[in-house]
C-alpha cells in the first residue's frame, strides 16, 4: 500500500491487532465476548422490526431477507453476519483484522452458512452496493468517522436500509461500559475509548453529511430484571436506522 | 449426516411427542427417537394412568390441531373437592360458571393415540421407535447421536425428554435435587354406583394422598374413576400381594362411601414416588422438558402440565430465535428458556411438595391446623383464585402456544 492509501486509513492498527488476539475466543458465549452474545439478540430485535418496516415484510417470515445482498463493517468473527444469512440475506462481511475474518471463515464453514468474508479496508476492496448495511459497534473505534460514514454510505443501493449501533459518550456511558465494565472483566480492558464515543447527534450530523437521513433511534440499556434491552433511554448504547435522502 | 434436522428429542412420550408436533406447526424439524414400541405403548391395559390436563394444556393441544380428536375421550372436572382425611373442614374449588373447567381427565392410551397420529402427518418429524441411543455428541456446531444400528442423527438443539431418569440429563452432569418420598403409588381404574358428578378428590391421609379422578362413563353406562393411592415403601409390597376383594375392601374405607359401591376394573399398577428438580435445566446445545427436568409428585395432577408448559416455552424461544436468524443451540436463546421455565417448575414443585409434607405430619393438632388452613382457605377468595390458576396452569407468563 502507498502512503495515499495510508492517508485515508480508517483503523488505527493497534486497535486491530487488539481484536485479532480476541478471534479464537469470539464465538465462546462464555468468553471474552459474553456482552456481545448477550447484545446479539437486542440489536436483532431492532434489526428485524428495522427490516420488516422497510420492506413492509411479513413479521411470522423467518427469510424476511431472501433475495437481498447485506454488508456488515466491522464483522468480527461474524456474529451478526451469520443470523443476517440465516434470514436469506447474500452476505459480506469486512474486518479489519485477518485472524477474525480467519475466525468467521471458520466458524461460517462449520454453521452450513456461504458468507463472503473479506479482510481490509472497505474502500480499498471494491465491494459495490447492498440492500443492507451493517455496522455494529465500530464506529466508536474509528479514527477519521466521517470518512467511514461516508464508505457505509457509498455501498449502500437505493432505496437500501443502514443500521448502526455505538455507545453514546454521556457519564453514564464512561462510568458503566469503561470503568465498571471493564474493572468486573465483563469486556476486555483497552476494547473501549470514551472520548471517541459518538453522540446520536454527532452521529445524525455524520450521516446526514454522507446523503442519508436518520430514524428514530433506540436504547439499549441494561437492569437487573430485564438484562440487556431495548428501551428509551440512549445514554449507554444506542442503535439507529438511516437511509439515502 | 445429510438429515440434519433442528431439534434432536431423545424420548418420544407424551411431552417429547407433544414437542415434536408443536415445532412442526412453527416449522421447526426434528428426529424422535424412542426406545419403546408404540404399538405396545397404545395397546388395551397397557397403561391405565390418567392425566389432568389443565386449561393451558388443552389450549395448547387446540393449537397443535389434536384437541378435536381427543375432545370424546376427556371428562370435564368441575370441581376439585381437597379433604383432610374426609374430616370437616373440605375445599371445594370450583369454577363460575362462565370461567370454565379446571381441566380434563384423559385416558395415557389416548392421549398417545392422537400424538402418534398427528405426529404420522408431519413431515417435518421423522420418528424411530424401538431405537436405541448408544452415544450422544454435543459440539460447537450441532449435535449428533448414535444409534444402536450406527445410524448417526444430526440437529442443532439435542433435547432431553426421556423423563425422570433421562440419561441424556445423567451424561450432561446435571445434577438434580431429589427428595424420595419413600412412597408409592398404586393406580386402578373403578367403577362405582353414584356418578362422579365430574368431581376430582383429593383425599389428604398422614400416610400419603388418596386420589380420585373422574373419567367418562364406560361404553356400558358404568360410572369410572381413576384411583391414585399413595402407601408407604415399606407397605407397598404387601398391599400389592393383597387379593383384590382385600384391596377393594380397603379403598373402599377411604372413601368414605363417596362415590357408592366401587369395584376395581383393570389391573393394579404401582409406580414410585419421588420429587426431582434441577435448577438446571439446559446446557451447551441442551434442553431439557418434562419429568427429565422435573419429576414431581402426582397428586395435583401438575406433572405434564408442567411438562406441556415447557414444550410451549421451548416451542416460543425457538420461535423467536428462528425471526432473529440465530442457531437453535444459541446460549441466549436458552437462557430465556431457562430463565422462563426454572421459577415456575420451582414455584409448582415446591407447593405441592409443601401440600404433601403438610399433610404427612400425623397427629391430632397437625390435623386440627390443616383443617384450620383448609377453612382459611375456602373463605379467602384470593387464595382460592390462586390455587384455581394453577390448577387450570393460567398463572405466571404463559407461553403464546398455551393461551386461548
Amino acid at each position: 500500500m502507498g502512503d495515499a492509501t495510508v492517508a485515508n486509513e480508517t483503523i488505527r492498527p493497534q486497535e486491530a491487532a487488539h481484536f485479532g488476539a480476541l478471534a479464537a475466543e469470539w464465538w465462546d458465549p462464555k468468553g471474552s465476548s459474553a456482552m456481545l452474545h448477550k447484545l446479539n439478540p437486542v440489536r436483532l430485535a431492532f434489526i428485524r422490526e428495522a427490516i420488516d418496516l422497510h420492506w413492509a415484510g411479513d413479521i411470522h417470515s423467518v427469510k424476511p431477507l431472501a433475495g437481498k445482498s447485506a454488508l456488515d463493517v466491522g464483522c468480527g468473527a461474524g456474529l451478526l453476519c451469520e443470523p443476517l444469512a440465516r434470514l436469506g440475506a447474500n452476505v459480506t462481511g469486512v474486518d479489519a483484522a485477518a485472524e477474525n475474518v480467519a475466525a468467521a471463515r471458520a466458524h461460517a464453514e462449520g454453521s452450513g452458512l456461504a458468507i463472503d468474508y473479506r479482510h481490509g479496508e472497505l474502500g480499498s476492496l471494491g465491494l459495490g452496493q447492498f440492500d443492507l448495511v451493517t455496522s455494529m459497534e465500530v464506529i466508536e473505534h474509528v479514527a477519521d468517522k466521517q470518512a467511514f460514514v461516508s464508505g457505509l454510505a457509498a455501498h449502500l443501493a437505493p432505496g437500501g436500509l443502514m443500521v448502526l449501533s455505538t455507545p453514546n459518550r454521556t457519564l453514564a456511558s464512561r462510568a458503566l461500559l469503561v470503568g465498571a465494565a471493564e474493572a468486573l472483566g465483563a469486556v476486555p480492558k483497552g476494547t473501549h475509548h470514551w472520548e471517541d464515543f459518538v453522540t446520536p447527534e454527532e452521529l445524525e450530523e455524520l450521516l446526514v453529511a454522507a446523503g442519508l437521513t436518520v430514524g428514530t433511534p433506540k436504547g439499549i440499556s441494561w437492569s437487573p430484571t430485564k438484562g440487556l434491552h431495548l428501551s428509551d433511554d440512549l445514554a449507554l448504547n444506542y442503535i439507529v436506522t438511516a437511509q439515502r435522502a | 449426516m445429510s438429515d440434519k434436522r433442528d431439534l434432536l428429542i431423545l424420548g418420544g412420550g407424551l411431552v417429547g411427542m407433544t414437542l415434536a408436533i408443536a415445532a412442526a406447526k412453527k416449522g421447526i424439524s426434528s428426529h424422535v427417537v424412542d426406545r419403546a414400541d408404540p404399538a405396545e405403548l397404545t395397546a388395551e391395559g397397557f397403561d391405565g394412568r390418567a392425566s389432568a390436563i389443565s386449561t393451558a394444556s388443552w389450549n395448547l393441544f387446540r393449537n397443535i390441531d389434536i384437541a378435536d380428536a381427543l375432545e370424546p375421550f376427556g371428562c370435564p372436572i368441575a370441581s376439585i373437592a381437597v379433604t383432610d382425611g374426609m374430616k370437616p373442614g373440605r375445599i371445594d374449588f370450583q369454577p363460575e360458571e362462565h370461567e370454565g373447567t379446571l381441566g380434563r381427565m384423559f385416558p395415557n392410551r389416548r392421549l398417545r393415540l392422537a400424538l402418534f397420529e398427528a405426529a404420522q402427518g408431519e413431515d417435518l418429524i421423522s420418528y424411530r421407535p424401538k431405537t436405541n441411543v448408544l452415544t450422544r455428541h454435543r459440539g460447537d456446531h450441532g449435535v449428533t447421536a448414535m444409534l444402536a444400528d450406527e445410524t448417526v442423527l444430526e440437529a442443532s438443539l439435542m433435547v432431553g425428554a426421556e423423563g425422570r431418569l433421562s440419561p441424556t440429563r445423567e451424561e450432561a452432569g446435571i445434577t438434580m435435587a431429589h427428595w424420595d418420598y419413600s412412597h408409592r403409588a398404586m393406580i386402578v381404574g373403578l367403577t362405582h354406583s353414584k356418578p362422579h358428578e365430574n368431581v376430582a378428590w383429593e383425599i389428604f391421609y398422614p400416610a400419603g394422598p388418596f386420589a380420585l379422578l373422574p373419567l367418562l362413563d364406560d361404553e356400558d353406562g358404568s360410572h369410572r374413576s381413576a384411583l391414585v393411592w399413595t402407601v408407604a415403601e415399606k407397605d407397598a409390597a404387601g398391599v400389592l400381594a393383597m387379593p383384590r376383594s382385600m384391596f377393594r375392601a380397603e379403598v373402599a374405607k377411604r372413601m368414605h362411601g363417596v362415590l357408592g359401591e366401587i369395584e376395581l376394573q383393570g389391573d393394579i399398577s404401582a409406580y414410585p414416588l419421588s420429587f426431582q428438580h434441577t435448577v438446571q435445566i439446559t446446557g451447551d446445545r441442551l434442553a431439557l422438558v418434562g419429568d427429565a427436568a422435573h419429576g414431581m409428585h402426582p397428586i395435583a395432577g401438575q406433572g405434564l402440565n408442567l411438562g406441556l408448559r415447557d414444550v410451549g416455552a421451548l416451542v416460543e424461544v425457538m420461535s423467536e430465535a428462528a425471526r432473529l436468524g440465530l442457531d437453535f443451540g444459541d446460549a441466549q436463546m436458552l437462557a430465556r428458556y431457562q430463565k422462563w421455565r426454572a421459577l415456575d417448575s420451582l414455584m409448582v414443585m415446591g407447593a405441592t411438595d409443601g401440600l404433601t409434607r403438610l399433610f404427612g405430619i400425623p397427629g391430632k393438632l397437625p390435623s386440627a391446623i390443616r383443617r384450620l388452613g383448609m377453612g382459611m382457605v375456602q373463605r379467602t377468595p384470593p387464595l382460592k383464585r390462586w390455587f384455581m390458576d394453577e390448577a387450570r396452569g393460567v398463572s405466571g407468563e404463559v407461553p403464546e402456544l398455551l393461551k386461548g
